[in-house]
This record gives C-alpha cells, sequence and structure tokens, in this order.
C-alpha cells in the first residue's frame, strides 16, 4: 500500500462523483420533486370508459400535477371502471363535486386525469369519491358518431357525403 | 453409442459440479464479507482497482453512448414533430436498460477479467497456497474484499454512466441540434420517474455487479494454475459475464416493466 | 512429527502407498526422492491443505486431518512453509511481505512491527532491500524473503519445497547455510523437500529416499552413502541407468518402428 494516499482520494472521489450521478439522475431526470407518492390521500372515481388511462398516470388541476392513479380495478356491479387517485396531501381543498376526466395529452401522448374544481364548499377527504366523472374519448366512437350525425344531415349538402366518404378510409 | 451417452454424462456432470462448486465458493465468500467491513482499508485499496480504474472507460462510453442516443432519437422523433420529447427517449434508455448493461459489459471487460487473472495468477505462483500455509484464508483475505469492492463500485459505475449518458444527449439535442432546453428537462422530469425506472436501473446494476464480480473471482479461484489456465479463466470470464448479464436483463426487464 | 501409513491418491494414479516418516525435534530432516514422486504433494498433506486416503500425519501430537479448521488454522501459525516460487505477495513490498502474518495474526503496534520485520529481514540478510518489490528481487533474494517471512510467527517448524531448485552455487551456498544456521538459533525442526542431493546431504541430520510411493532408503547422510540399496545408490550419485531405466516403458521399439504399435 505505498500509494495509500493517492488510492484513498481516488476512491473517495470515485464514490462522491456515483453519489453525485445517483443524485441527480434522481432530482434532475426524474420526478422526485414533484410528487413522492405514499404520503397522499385516496380517492376513487368510476368511469364509464378508461380509455388506454394506465396506473400511475398523472392526475392534474389547471394542468398542475397533484397526484396519480394509483390503481384501475373493474366493478362488475355497475359495470365501470373503478379508478383510485392518490392525491399529495398538500392539495385538501379539492371541492367534492369537481369534475374528473379523462384527457389525452398531445396527439400521442398518454392519458390522464384532469380535475376542474367544483362549487361546493365541502373537500374531498381520504376515502372520498368523485361523482361526476367524463370518460375518455374513444377515437373509433369519435368517427362512428361524426358518420351517424353525417347520415342523420341527410342528402341535404353535397359536401356532407364527401365528407362521409373521406373519413371512412380512416376508419 | 455407450462412448456418446458416456461422454455426454462426463459433461453434465462436470457441469453440475462446476455449478455447486461456484455456488459453495459464493457462500464462503459471503461468510468472509462480514470481515472485510471491519477492515476498511482492504475495501478502499480494490475499490480502487476495481471501480476507479474502470472509471475512464465508464466515463467515455457513457458520453458517446448519451451522444448516439440524442442524435439517433432527434432524427427519429423529428419526424413527429416531437422532439421535446428527446430528454424522455434519451433518460428512459440510459437509466432502465443502456447504463446498467452497458456498464456491467465494460465492467466485466475491465475489471471483471482483471480480476480473474490477478486472482488465478495468484494461484499459479503459489501465493494463495502460501497464505493458506500462514494461516490465513484466501477467501477472506483476498476473493472477499474484491467481490465487496465489486459489488459496491457496479451500481455506483452504472449510475455514472446513466448521468455522464444524459449530459451527452443533452449536449447534442440541446446544445447541438437546438431542441428546447427547458423542455428537453421537463419532459424528462414529467416522464421518468423515481421509483419506476431508476430504482429498477439502481437494482439491475447490484445485481449485474454480483453476477459479474462473482463469476470474475470465482473463474480466477477455479483457474487452472497455469498461464494457459488463467489465460482461458480470463476469457471464460468476460464471455459468462456477459452472457449473464444479458439473459439476466431480460428475466430483469419482465419482472420489473411488465406489471402494466 | 509422525507420518503413518499414509496413503493418497490422485485420481486414479496412486502417489503414496503407505509412507511412514518420523520427524525428530529440533533436528533437519531431508526427504528426497526424483522429480514426479510427489514430494510437493507430500509438504500438502503435512500442512493439512490435502486429505490423505488413508493414514495419518501427526504434528505435535495432533493429528493434523482431524483438526477443526479453526485448530488447524492455530498449528498453521506454527508452521512455517517455504515454498519453491517464493509465494511472495506480488502488490505487497518486501517488508509488507515480512510483515504479512504479523499484521494478519497479531495486534502489535506498528513500530513493534517494524521492529521484528527489520529483525527477521536482518537474520536472513537483507534488511537493506525491504523497500524493495517482490519482482525486483532474484530468485534466491526471494526465496530469503520468504524464509524471513515463513519465521516471522516464531514457529516451531519450517517446511522447504525445493529450497535449493535453479539457484546458482552462490545462492545455494547461502541457502544451505541459512536453513542450518535459522534450525539451530531458533530450536526449529526442518523439514526439507529436495532432490539436490550434495547439498541436501551437506544440512540434514536425517535423510528419507522416496519413490514410487514408498519409503525406499532412510538414515544420516552418512549411513545413506554406505547403502546396499541399488536404486538408493543410483539416486544418491546420480547414474542415468540402474533400477530407475532411462527410457519411459514402451512397446518393442522395432515394433514401433514399423508401426505396429498404436500412435
Amino acid at each position: 500500500m505505498f500509494h495509500s494516499k493517492t488510492v484513498e482520494i481516488g476512491v473517495g472521489l470515485f464514490v462522491a462523483l456515483g453519489l453525485a450521478a445517483l443524485f441527480m439522475l434522481a432530482m434532475k431526470v426524474s420526478n422526485l420533486s414533484a410528487f413522492s407518492g405514499g404520503d397522499g390521500y385516496q380517492v376513487t372515481a368510476r368511469f364509464q370508459n378508461i380509455g388506454g388511462l394506465k396506473e400511475r398516470a398523472p392526475v392534474t388541476m389547471s394542468g398542475v400535477r397533484v397526484g396519480r392513479v394509483k390503481s384501475i380495478d373493474f366493478d362488475d356491479q355497475s359495470y365501470q371502471a373503478l379508478v383510485t387517485l392518490d392525491i399529495d396531501s398538500r392539495w385538501t381543498r379539492i371541492p367534492t363535486d369537481s369534475t374528473a376526466s379523462i384527457f389525452t395529452a398531445g396527439l400521442l401522448g398518454e392519458q390522464y386525469i384532469a380535475l376542474e374544481a367544483g362549487g361546493e364548499e365541502q373537500f374531498l377527504a381520504e376515502g372520498g369519491e368523485l361523482k361526476l366523472t367524463q370518460s375518455a374519448l374513444v377515437l373509433e366512437q369519435l368517427v362512428g358518431q361524426f358518420l351517424f350525425s353525417k347520415a342523420a344531415e341527410g342528402p341535404k349538402a353535397p359536401e356532407g357525403s364527401k365528407g362521409g366518404e373521406a373519413a371512412a378510409p380512416a376508419r | 453409442m455407450i462412448e456418446v451417452l458416456r461422454r455426454l454424462g462426463r459433461t453434465g456432470l462436470q457441469f453440475f459440479e462446476r455449478l455447486g462448486r461456484g455456488h459453495l465458493f459464493l457462500g464462503y465468500v459471503l461468510l468472509g464479507v462480514p470481515e472485510v467491513l471491519s477492515r476498511f482499508r482492504l475495501l478502499v485499496a480494490q475499490v480502487w482497482s476495481v471501480g476507479v480504474l474502470s472509471l475512464v472507460i465508464v466515463l467515455v462510453s457513457g458520453v458517446f453512448v448519451g451522444m448516439v442516443l440524442g442524435l439517433q432519437g432527434y432524427n427519429t422523433l423529428v419526424d413527429f414533430n416531437a422532439e421535446e420529447s428527446l430528454g424522455v427517449v434519451v433518460a428512459l434508455s440510459l437509466v432502465r436498460e443502456l447504463g446498467p448493461v452497458v456498464a456491467a459489459l465494460l465492467f466485466a471487460g475491465r475489471a471483471g477479467s482483471a480480476l480473474t487473472a490477478e486472482i488465478g495468477l495468484m494461484k499459479a505462483t503459489e501465493q494463495l497456497a502460501g497464505m493458506e500455509m500462514m494461516a490465513v484464508d484466501p477467501l477472506r483475505r483476498v476473493v472477499a474484499p474484491r467481490f465487496l469492492a465489486g459489488l459496491l463500485s457496479m451500481p455506483l459505475l452504472a449510475a455514472i454512466f446513466s448521468a455522464v449518458g444524459v449530459l451527452g444527449g443533452w449536449f447534442v439535442g440541446v446544445g447541438l441540434l437546438g431542441v428546447d432546453d427547458g423542455a428537453f428537462w421537463s419532459q424528462m422530469q414529467a416522464k421518468v420517474d423515481l421509483h419506476d425506472d431508476i430504482l429498477n436501473g439502481v437494482i439491475k446494476s447490484v445485481v449485474f455487479g454480483i453476477v459479474v464480480t462473482w463469476i470474475a473471482v470465482f473463474e480466477g479461484y477455479d483457474a487452472v494454475p497455469t498461464s494457459e489456465g488463467v489465460g482461458r479463466a480470463t476469457t471464460r470470464t468476460v464471455v459468462h459475464s456477459s452472457l449473464a448479464v444479458l439473459g439476466l436483463d431480460f428475466v430483469l426487464t419482465a419482472l420489473m416493466f411488465n406489471d402494466i | 512429527m509422525t507420518v503413518r501409513g499414509l496413503c493418497f491418491a490422485h485420481g486414479e494414479r496412486k502417489i503414496f502407498d503407505g509412507v511412514d516418516l518420523r520427524i525428530a525435534r529440533g533436528k533437519v530432516t531431508a526427504i528426497m526422492g526424483p522429480s514426479g514422486t510427489g514430494k510437493t504433494t507430500l509438504l500438502r498433506l503435512i500442512g493439512g491443505q490435502l486429505r490423505p486416503t488413508a493414514g495419518t500425519v501427526t504434528v505435535d501430537g495432533q493429528d493434523v486431518h482431524q483438526l477443526s479448521r479453526e485448530k488447524l488454522f492455530q498449528l498453521r501459525k506454527r508452521m512455517g512453509m517455504l515454498f519453491q516460487s517464493g509465494a511472495l505477495l506480488t502488490d505487497l513490498s518486501v517488508f509488507d511481505n515480512v510483515a504479512f502474518p504479523l499484521r494478519e495474526h497479531t495486534d502489535l503496534p506498528e513500530s513493534m512491527i517494524r521492529h521484528l520485520v527489520l529483525m527477521k529481514l536482518e537474520a536472513v540478510g537483507l534488511r537493506g532491500a525491504h523497500g524493495l518489490m517482490p519482482r525486483e528481487l532474484s530468485g534466491g533474494m526471494g526465496r530469503r524473503v520468504a524464509l524471513a517471512r515463513a519465521i516471522a510467527l516464531d514457529p516451531m517448524m519450517i517446511l522447504y519445497d525445493e529450497p535449493f531448485t535453479g539457484q546458482d552455487p552462490i545462492t545455494m551456498g547461502v541457502l544451505v547455510q541459512l536453513i542450518r544456521k535459522l534450525n539451530d538459533s531458533l530450536k526449529l525442526t526442518s523439514v526439507i523437500v529436495s532432490h539436490d542431493v550434495k547439498e541436501t546431504s551437506a544440512i540434514a541430520d536425517y535423510i528419507y529416499v522416496l519413490s514410487g510411493g514408498k519409503v525406499v532408503g532412510e538414515g544420516s547422510p552418512e549411513a545413506l552413502g554406505r547403502t546396499s540399496s541399488p536404486w538408493v545408490r543410483q539416486f544418491l550419485q546420480g547414474l542415468p541407468d540402474g533400477p530407475v531405466p532411462f527410457h519411459y516403458p514402451a512397446p518393442d521399439f522395432l515394433g514401433d518402428l514399423l508401426g505396429g504399435g498404436s500412435p
């Protein structure tokens, strides 16, 4: 152990660098600062259709992340999707009549839940339920509805039938 | 026909013998680990030769891998007008896969082969037998510190690899190709999850560290004590540990990221 | 130390077949034999690194192969062994090599260790070389350092594995003298395994000659010199042919040349 000083300094630097790298990955690369989970309260919401929503998807209010989707289950009594949301304990003033909607971030992005505050004076707490929900928009249904409404309008405008034909291949 | 069966049987037996010996060996080494913790200097010296000396190759490779990811990711994403997601692509590929895997492969080539050669040569030059005759257990004195050092160094190396890789990707994406700096980081932070991605990456690198170091020290300790034997053992270390890393990576990925 | 009815087989090959040795305390005992008789194996059996198929090795009243690992290590601290290659730890300096057993087995303060190490190195005449690395030493110096290391814990017995092989005459002379001197001054029991007849006879008090896994001759060097056994005579005088044939067993030469034997 003749270069023991150099060795010790080198090892010290190495370990410090490694820990710094881990720290950077945790703080700068990942979303540690945004939400760490576990210290929030849980509320449930029922949706007719959740589309492509996944666990750990963000829950936002006014575009700000306030929590995440904890679990997704299917309720075979009501034939609805039962989604449990984990809301960060910092936000305690979410009205009970808030609306939960499933939106898509961007054209190809993942789906998330947006909460829109209601007017109620009572706030959500552990175990609460969001009654007002809006399902995810499913592309096929949208196209189907569009075609349906166009067909219902009848052949009064030539552009309409043209639009219907154009939309058909998109299916 | 009988001869073929006999040979097959012998090969099979040898395989199981080695497998068993390898696991018993691991057990003995693990028994020696607590003692190493009380002799910190031994560990420091080994972290130096296993970890610090692998640092340069890991740093350089990490930067280049990150830069390549930045370039390739940009070319693909720009077609979808989604080049802001470059940070996500770079960070996720590095943290989940390339960081642990490539760092482990480099580690096997740099530190694993050196460990095997060193221990094999110590065996060939009777240094291990000499220690035993001085009533010093070479498993505790020689192998255990190296094992522990490898196990500790590998996650650090993988983290460093990922971190400099992200910086390399950032340099190419933001610095050269003009991706928006804020979007690069914020998208990354929004999509990379501490538990799912980073922690699982660290777990991977710990597993790879254990496996690569285990293979390396075992091959060295089990080497035929001649120069040819040590050479073969060194080759085996690199081949076996690379295969083990890639195979285990699949298993771990399937276990970790397949639950949604 | 006694060895009784020792048998050892390496795979199919029998190396020892009932070897009996008695090694007297405080004496230099040599075990000689041609290459390949398993002399090194014998030392490893004595040191407990190998396990015999039959027979016992008793050192200081303890059966080496019945001891627990801990007891065996205790015993080994009182045995020094000098390997053929020296077996110095290549990543440590000469000083650290000699200090190695002290640091591993004692909690002595560093100043005391320094004292002891320099003393041991002085005994082998290499105190001036304490800062060198093993690769900077000649073969003979390496062996002397290894000797200093072997006596670092003040053992009661030292096993020498081929101490003279491959040394120039001067180094050999130095080693011969050292072994004798250390044996007498430290009240050691020395066991030398060697096939260098002249040097070994010069210092040994008692010699065993091994061949084919058996003891074929024993006695003091003078007694062995007058032996009637043709085998021992061939070995001691280095005759090319005798009971030990010059030719490795082979089929009839003519038949082999004509392609009769298998290649």
